[in-house]
Formats: structure tokens, C-alpha cells, sequence
């Protein structure tokens, strides 16, 4: 039994150093370096341990038209976080911009420009909400400065206000569009030097007033997504991929694809080998001059496929081989106490596995990208959480430098994860140059998204607790048994990587005197991928479920019993507790802070007045869980009728996520999360036979429909001041869901759900 | 293989074979990327349109089928009056998220009000649960269809 490994960047696999890139123009005099100097081989922390870091340069973020028009370029992708109205909003805010007067631009992939853009992990506010500020307050400095100049007054005498500036002794006014040429010439002013505004200050920042500023577009049809781009002469393809990971085409007919009107030409894509990365899976193109030929002619393709070693990859066994490792010892991961002694002395044992299967992310735009090459430069059109990513993956495949490579970002119809991999990017270059350079659009049907995609992953959660007479726990013991998305970028580790134990494992909150974590070993048979809140669901499900049956088996209300199991308010450092990851952020400004976790589960539980009588057949249930830097605690309300039909009327979801930027879009995040969850919980299955998996759209792959989804959420919101580190918001709503769902069910029946999905199990 | 078509009001033809959808038509022949493909076997309803102002899934629906009626599409129901209301209900609730679905939401919403302008919520469910937002707007989806009703005013 091994030693957890130091921290896995995974993510950063060839990509370059911040230092030693030379920005492009010049007057940028504030590019991304790290707020403190570091010693080499210090760890670095939130924003600046990750590729490329931060930038806070007003002349790369915003520009004023001499209309007093703001443009204020958004470098984070938009998939239904908001980002693009988030962002820009601080940055408008500290400018003292009018956000009516703003346009948005979206960046290009150019992390070297801009800072990190991998838009994943909870990451974009919490990272770029004092970046943004700062470039908002130099901005508004530099007008502020240019009308002091153009008055021949002292600055002390002027300040922005509203999208002019004002001199107060004389009450005269200069808009920004007549400062914005002499702003520009002046020095961005030394980021010690700036005046942020204080939090009473903000015009928009923590108000939630602002509305999406795609909105108009959206409703009205006008929003561009990946899919959406059209270029002159361009043609459109689908792919037959191989249905098994590490397959590949040994021979191809498109004797019959080429009859189909409309098919232009037929193109095999070399595979990748495993461990494929980001890179296509290859197969076989069909080129047509609409998407609907193109898939017609798919559908005439003749192929031979040799499936290898991964063709024998079924779900069934493999949840029983699962079930077996996790029935023996594995590599400990965090170990305190003598659990094992603990539980020969208990006054009872409790023992329960949890199976949570494979899902995929399913956003409602399939992938879909469109490339051409032009003059040996290749131009990428795409819906991609990741553009930077995008960019060196299309570059290494294509043969060129990165610099040779742009990558376009378009909206994302939805990402959770899917669209953080490339690998559609890198399959419209490939075609493209095949074509000679011609625009060539990849469209993904849903079979194709369903049947090649990158799945969360499949696990079984053996949980055993001894309790003393009390009924309370005195030894824990928690294996967690899962293929790793390590598996997607070198030799398969066979063991969860430092970010998924990190994910809700070892960093358990819980005060019990013998606890022992093992990760047993198994091996990765497909692509697996994040999915939004990752490994946290598996662990949080079987977690929070297991509290809720220690809390039954000791006769006490699960409410209680999980926050006794929680203990007094304290701050845990995440390193002590073996989780090296901790979400990237420092161990100091972001320890896991009891406190604050007891605060959500005690305000879930007041607003949905938890204890109340319930009728019969309705249920409450109860769970709460830390991630991504933020604490939630979830209340779900359930009705199950005698056939098994199950309601859920209500969900209360307290939240606290440090400061709020934007309220309004954080309730709907969670909102969002929520009905996720239920679907999840409820129905969201990929098994795989034969190598392949056996979904195919949305008939068998089903997500939650608004007949499922919860009548009423109420998400509540725990205020906090700006002076505490921000937490995520796009992830951490989806964990608590499942075991609160299914806590509530076991309340409404008796009946204790440890499979996912609940699927045909209340009727049953 | 020339099919005549009305879209939004326009007589336009086609030259692509008449049992080429009316999704693929509109987005790669026609260039109208406001109806959103998301299945391809009429699952998601992310391709609603109206053919006569019935909820329609473009991606199942063989131009051939279309010729002589009115297709409605995304980009002009704002010219509709309970169109433009339930795009104003969707503002105002901040209902999207990353948007995608929302074009065939937005037509299902529409269809339902025209032919029941006081939907309860039973009546909601049955019409919208076609509709897939992964996003989970669900909730806002169902508050923006009763202010789009309510908004109404008396007069249709």
C-alpha cells in the first residue's frame, strides 16, 4: 500500500512556461506575473498555479470608442455560468461604467494575452474577480488622470462616476468616450498604486441586477454556438468513430456514401493510441455540402473495425470486479487511529456499498467545431471550455507552432466537462487539411456525443462504522474503488489521482477518532472525463448516505447526527488531512472550515423546517457536502405514492460561497445544479457490452425532463463579506442532491437506495 | 429535387432532396441557425418550429411535408404578440443559461399559449416536458410561461 502521490497537475501537460513568452504588443505593462515572488519549487496557489496564471492589463481587457462605447473582453468561455456577464460586470463596476454602454467581446485562445482561460473547476470568478477589478480601477484611473490633464487640475480634485468623470470644485464633466484617446497614451498606472472601490461602492457587484448580456440574442434565436458557424465554400461532416476505446478502422467501402446526394468525399482519421489524451479517436469522414447528406452517407459507410483490448468491456462485470476490490485492503490514503481495532471493540457495525455508474455530460450542443487553413495557418471555430488547450492540441496535430493556430470561441451550448477535450477541434483541422484547407465543420450527432464521449467515471463506495453504545461512530472505513481520468493522459495509475481523493475522500469533514481511507486499484476500459462535480458525486452520495443509515441505526434524527458527526467549528488544513489538491487553492486562505459547513446544514434545515410532520408517503431528507471551495446543504422534500411514483414538491438549498459577485446567477446555478442532481440521481445511466457502450440518444440515455425536475427550489444564500477568498459556484450545487434525494426517500418509505440510478428500484 | 417553401412569412426554394429534413434545411441550406439541433429523433425539442403554428420537430420532419404550410421559426416569433410576451417572460426571469435549448423552449412556450392561455401546471409539464435543457432551467422555464400568461391582458 502506497503513499498518495505529491500533487497531479494532469492538466498541464506541455504547456508553456509564463515566462519566456514576450507579449505580442506592446504598452502592456502588467502581464500576469504572480502576486508574490515565489521560491522555484514553492507551491503556487488559485489563480497562480495554473497555466499562464492571471492578467490584469486594462489595455488587454478594456477599450473605450470615442462614443463612450466600452468593450470589455471576456476571456473565460460562456456555457450557462454567465461568465460573460459576471466578469465583465466587475470590471465595468471598478471602471465606473454605465453596463448599458458595454459590449462584450469574447477573447481568442492566447493564454500568454490573457491568463489562464480553461474555463472549468469553479474556477472563473473565483480566480479573475480581483484581476478583473484591478483592470477596472486602472482603466478608470487612466480617464480619471487624462481629465485631471486636459482640466490642468490636481487629481485629488476629479473622480469617475458613472461613465464620465467629474472635476467637483467646478462640477464639469467629461464623458469617457472624450478622455478614452488621451487615457490611452498614458502608463497603466503600478497595481500597488490603484484604489479599489470599497463593497458599499459597487454599483453592480453583489447586487444581481444585471441580465445576461446574451440574452436578447438567445431568446431571439441570434446566439452563435459551435455549431452554428458558417463559412463561404465550407463543408460539413460526421464521423464513424470506433465504438470501442482504442479501436481502430481496418478497411472502409464508401462505394455507397458517395452515391448519396450531397456527399462530396469520404476521409479516414488516423486514431490515437491509448491513452488518447485530447486527441480524436479517429475513424471514418463523411464530407457533405449539408449535415443531413453527411450523415445519410455515414450510414452508407461499409467499415471493418478492430475493437482491441478494451472490446470486452462490460458494465455488469465490471461493477462486480469493482464490488471485490473494494471488499479488500487497498492503498491507504489517509489513516488516523486504529479503525480496525475501533471496530472490534464497537457495541455495532454498519456496512453499506454505493454504486454510482458511468454518465456523460449530454450538453444540449453536441460537440462541433470548424476549422480551415489558410496560407499554412489554421483557424478554428468552436464551442470549447478550453481554447488555449484547443489551440496547442490542433497545432501539435497539424504540425505547427502554436502561433500558426487561432482558436475562435464561440457560445457553448452547455460544457460540464465535455467540451474542456478538444478532440472534435483537432478532428475539423484534420479534415480541413484534407480537404486541402477548405472550412470544415464537425457536427456531432447525439449518438455520436452519447456513444464517444469522455464519462464520468464508475464507481462502488464501501463505507463501514463501528458505533459505541451511544450510537455514535468511534472507526470509519471507506474504500472507494474508480477508474481515474488519469488514465486519459499516460499509463493508467489504476488509482484515483490526488484531485479526484480530493474531491469529498480524504478531505471528509467528519470528527471521528479512527478513520481509514483506501483507494483500491482498477482499471480504466474507456474514456473517462470530468463531469461536472466529478468525483465528488460518488463520494458525496455514499457519504452522506451512510450518515443518514448510522443515523437511523442509532435511532437519531439524521440532522443532528450528521452535525454531531461534523463536530465544533473548526478549520481543517486540507494538507493534514492528506488532500494535497484542495481544489488548487492555498491550505491557508482555504481550509475547510466546519463552521461554515454546519452554518448551511442548520439554515437548509430552518427554511424547510426540518422535524415538521410530514404525511404519509412524504419524506425530508438531509446532506451536505464541501466542494470546490464552497459549503451547501440541501433539504429535499419527496413524495413516493404506493405504485412508486416519486414527486419531489420542494428543495432548500443553503449556500455559502464566500462573496457573492453575482446573486442572481449564482440562485440559478444552483437551481441548475439541483435539477442535474435529480437527474442524475434519478435516471442517468451509460453501460457498456462489448466494448460499446449501449445508449444511444436521449431515449435510453435519459436526463431529467420538467416533469421530474423539483416543483420549487429555494436556494438560500449565506451573506459574506468581500474580504473572504471566493469560493465556485458552477459545481458544488450537484453533489448533495443524490444522498438528499435519497435520504429523503428512505423517510417518505423506508427504503434505502445505494444504486444509481434510482431508475425502476420504488417500484419494484 | 427543387422544394418551394414558406419560412417566416418568405416563399423560398430549396434545390436538396425533398426528404431532407427541415432542420438541416433551414441551418445549413437556408443559413437560420435559431433552431438548434440536439437529437435528431424528435427527443429534445431543441428543433421546434411552427407548421401552421403547431409545435413541430424540425429534425424528424421531411421538407416534403412542409410544402404548403407556414413554418415558423425562432427568428420571427418575436413578431408574434404571445411570442414577443414569452421572450420579454424569459428576460425578465433570467430563464436562460447557456441558451442552446432555449429556441425550441421558447416555441413549445409560445404554441402552448396560443392554444391555452391559462395553463395550469399540469398543462405546462405536459407541453414542455418534450423540451431537454441540461442547464436546468426548469423552474424559470414554468414561472416564465404563467408571466407570459398573465401578461396577456384580456385580448389575443
Amino acid at each position: 500500500m502506497s503513499e498518495v502521490p505529491a500533487r497531479l497537475d494532469i492538466v498541464n501537460l506541455s504547456r508553456r512556461s509564463l515566462l519566456g513568452v514576450t507579449p505580442a504588443v506592446g504598452l502592456i505593462l502588467a502581464v500576469g506575473f504572480p502576486r508574490f515572488a515565489l521560491a522555484g519549487d514553492e507551491p503556487k496557489y488559485g489563480a497562480d498555479g495554473m497555466p499562464h496564471a492571471w492578467v490584469d492589463d486594462p489595455l488587454v481587457f478594456v477599450a473605450i470608442a470615442p462614443d463612450g462605447t466600452v468593450t470589455i473582453t471576456c476571456h473565460r468561455q460562456e456555457m450557462g455560468q454567465g461568465v460573460r456577464t459576471s466578469l465583465p460586470m466587475v470590471v465595468a463596476d471598478e471602471l465606473e461604467a454605465d453596463f448599458s454602454r458595454v459590449l462584450v467581446r469574447q477573447a481568442q485562445g492566447d493564454e500568454a494575452r490573457f491568463g489562464n482561460q480553461d474555463t472549468d473547476g469553479s474556477r472563473s470568478v473565483r480566480h479573475f474577480f480581483e484581476p478583473m477589478r484591478r483592470c477596472g480601477a486602472a482603466a478608470r484611473t487612466m480617464l480619471e488622470q487624462a481629465a485631471a490633464a486636459q482640466w490642468g487640475v490636481p487629481l485629488a480634485q476629479v473622480s469617475a462616476s458613472n461613465h464620465e468623470v467629474v472635476h467637483h470644485p467646478t462640477n464639469r464633466k467629461l464623458g469617457y468616450g472624450a478622455l478614452a484617446v488621451a487615457a490611452s497614451r498614458l502608463p497603466v498606472p503600478a497595481r500597488d498604486s490603484l484604489r479599489l472601490k470599497s463593497p458599499a461602492q459597487f454599483r453592480y457587484i453583489g447586487k444581481g441586477e444585471v441580465r445576461i448580456v446574451d440574452g436578447p440574442d438567445i431568446v431571439a434565436g441570434r446566439g452563435k454556438y459551435g455549431i452554428d458557424t458558417r463559412l463561404e465554400g465550407m463543408l460539413y461532416a460526421v464521423i464513424a468513430r470506433p465504438a470501442v476505446y482504442g479501436g481502430r478502422v481496418v478497411s472502409h467501402d464508401a462505394t455507397e456514401a458517395l452515391k448519396i446526394a450531397g456527399v462530396v468525399r469520404v476521409v479516414e482519421i488516423p486514431g490515437t493510441p491509448v491513452p488518447s489524451e485530447f486527441q480524436p479517436l479517429g475513424g471514418v469522414a463523411v464530407l457533405a455540402t449539408n449535415t443531413w447528406a453527411a450523415i445519410q452517407g455515414r450510414n452508407a459507410l461499409t467499415i471493418q473495425w478492430d475493437d482491441g483490448p478494451n472490446g470486452s468491456y462490460d458494465s455488469t462485470a465490471y461493477k462486480a470486479s469493482l464490488e471485490t476490490s473494494v471488499r479488500n485492503p487497498g492503498r491507504v490514503v489517509r489513516n488516523e487511529g486504529d479503525a480496525a481495532a475501533a471496530m472490534k471493540s464497537a457495541a455495532r457495525l454498519v456496512q453499506a456499498e454505493y454504486y454510482v455508474p458511468h454518465m456523460t455530460q449530454a450538453p444540449m450542443e453536441p460537440p462541433a467545431a470548424t476549422a480551415r487553413i489558410v496560407d499554412g495557418r489554421c483557424e478554428v471555430w468552436a464551442c470549447v471550455q478550453a481554447p488555449q488547450v484547443t489551440r496547442d492540441r490542433v497545432a501539435k496535430r497539424l504540425g505547427l507552432s502554436a502561433d500558426r493556430v487561432t482558436v475562435n470561441v464561440t457560445l457553448l451550448g452547455g460544457g460540464f466537462g465535455r467540451k474542456s477535450k478538444p478532440d472534435y477541434a483537432v478532428e475539423a483541422a484534420l479534415l480541413s487539411k484534407a480537404m486541402d484547407g477548405k472550412p470544415v465543420k464537425v457536427t456531432w450527432t447525439r449518438e455520436d456525443d452519447i456513444q464517444h464521449s469522455y464519462y464520468h467515471t464508475v464507481s462502488v463506495e464501501h463505507l463501514e462504522a463501528g458505533l459505541d453504545a451511544s450510537g455514535k461512530p468511534v472507526a470509519w472505513l471507506h474504500r472507494s474503488a474508480a477508474p481515474s481520468i488519469s488514465s486519459i493522459f499516460g499509463p493508467d495509475p489504476k488509482h484515483e489521482s490526488a484531485m479526484e481523493l480530493g474531491m469529498g475522500l480524504v478531505d471528509v469533514p467528519f470528527a471521528i477518532p479512527n478513520l481509514r481511507l483506501e483507494n483500491p486499484e482498477v482499471a480504466a476500459h474507456t474514456r473517462i472525463g470530468w463531469y461536472r462535480s466529478v468525483s465528488n458525486i460518488p463520494h458525496a452520495f455514499a457519504i452522506q448516505s451512510f450518515v443518514a443509515e448510522l443515523a437511523a441505526a442509532a435511532e437519531r434524527d439524521p440532522k443532528d447526527y450528521l452535525l454531531e458527526l461534523i463536530g465544533s467549528a473548526r478549520r481543517i488544513d486540507p494538507h493534514k488531512v492528506r488532500d494535497s489538491w484542495n481544489y488548487g487553492e492555498s491550505p491557508v486562505l482555504y481550509p475547510v472550515d466546519t463552521g461554515r459547513l454546519r452554518r448551511v446544514i442548520e439554515t437548509a434545515a430552518q427554511k424547510a423546517e426540518w422535524g415538521k410532520p410530514m404525511p404519509a408517503g412524504s419524506g425530508l431528507g438531509i446532506a451536505a457536502h464541501y466542494s470546490f471551495a464552497a459549503y451547501v446543504a440541501v433539504v429535499v422534500e419527496v413524495t413516493v405514492s404506493d405504485k412508486g411514483e416519486l414527486s419531489i414538491p420542494r428543495v432548500d438549498i443553503a449556500f455559502d460561497c464566500g462573496p457573492q459577485v453575482n446573486p442572481e446567477r449564482i440562485r440559478v446555478q444552483l437551481e441548475g445544479a439541483c435539477v442535474m442532481g435529480v437527474g442524475n440521481t434519478l435516471l442517468s445511466e451509460i453501460t457498456f457490452k462489448g466494448g460499446r457502450v449501449e445508449q444511444t440518444n436521449f431515449n435510453d440515455y435519459q436526463v431529467a425532463r420538467m416533469n421530474v425536475a423539483p416543483r420549487d427550489i429555494r436556494v438560500h444564500l449565506i451573506p459574506a463579506d468581500f474580504g473572504m477568498p471566493l469560493g465556485g459556484v458552477g459545481e458544488p450545487g450537484v453533489p448533495p442532491i443524490a444522498p438528499a434525494l435519497c435520504n429523503a426517500i428512505f423517510a417518505a418509505t423506508g427504503k434505502r437506495i445505494r444504486r444509481l440510478p434510482i431508475g425502476d428500484q420504488l417500484s419494484t | 429535387m427543387s422544394t418551394t417553401l414558406s419560412v417566416n412569412g418568405k416563399t423560398v426554394t430549396v434545390d436538396v432532396p425533398d426528404d431532407t429534413r427541415l432542420l438541416w434545411t433551414l441551418r445549413d441550406v437556408l443559413g437560420m441557425t435559431g433552431t438548434k439541433f440536439g437529437c435528431g429523433m424528435a427527443l429534445c425539442g431543441a428543433c421546434t418550429v411552427h407548421l401552421d403554428g403547431a409545435p413541430t420537430r424540425a429534425c424528424i420532419t421531411p421538407i416534403a411535408s412542409t410544402v404548403g404550410k407556414k413554418i415558423t421559426t425562432i427568428e420571427a416569433i418575436g413578431a408574434d404578440s404571445v411570442g414577443q410576451r414569452v421572450q420579454a417572460a424569459w428576460l425578465d426571469l433570467g430563464v436562460p443559461q447557456c441558451g442552446y435549448c432555449q429556441s425550441g423552449q421558447i416555441m413549445a412556450a409560445t404554441a402552448l399559449l396560443r392554444q391555452n392561455p391559462r395553463p395550469s401546471d399540469a398543462d405546462i409539464e405536459a407541453a414542455m416536458s418534450g423540451n431537454i435543457c441540461r442547464c436546468g432551467t426548469y423552474p424559470r422555464i414554468r414561472a416564465a410561461i404563467k408571466k407570459a400568461a398573465s401578461a396577456e391582458g384580456g385580448s389575443r
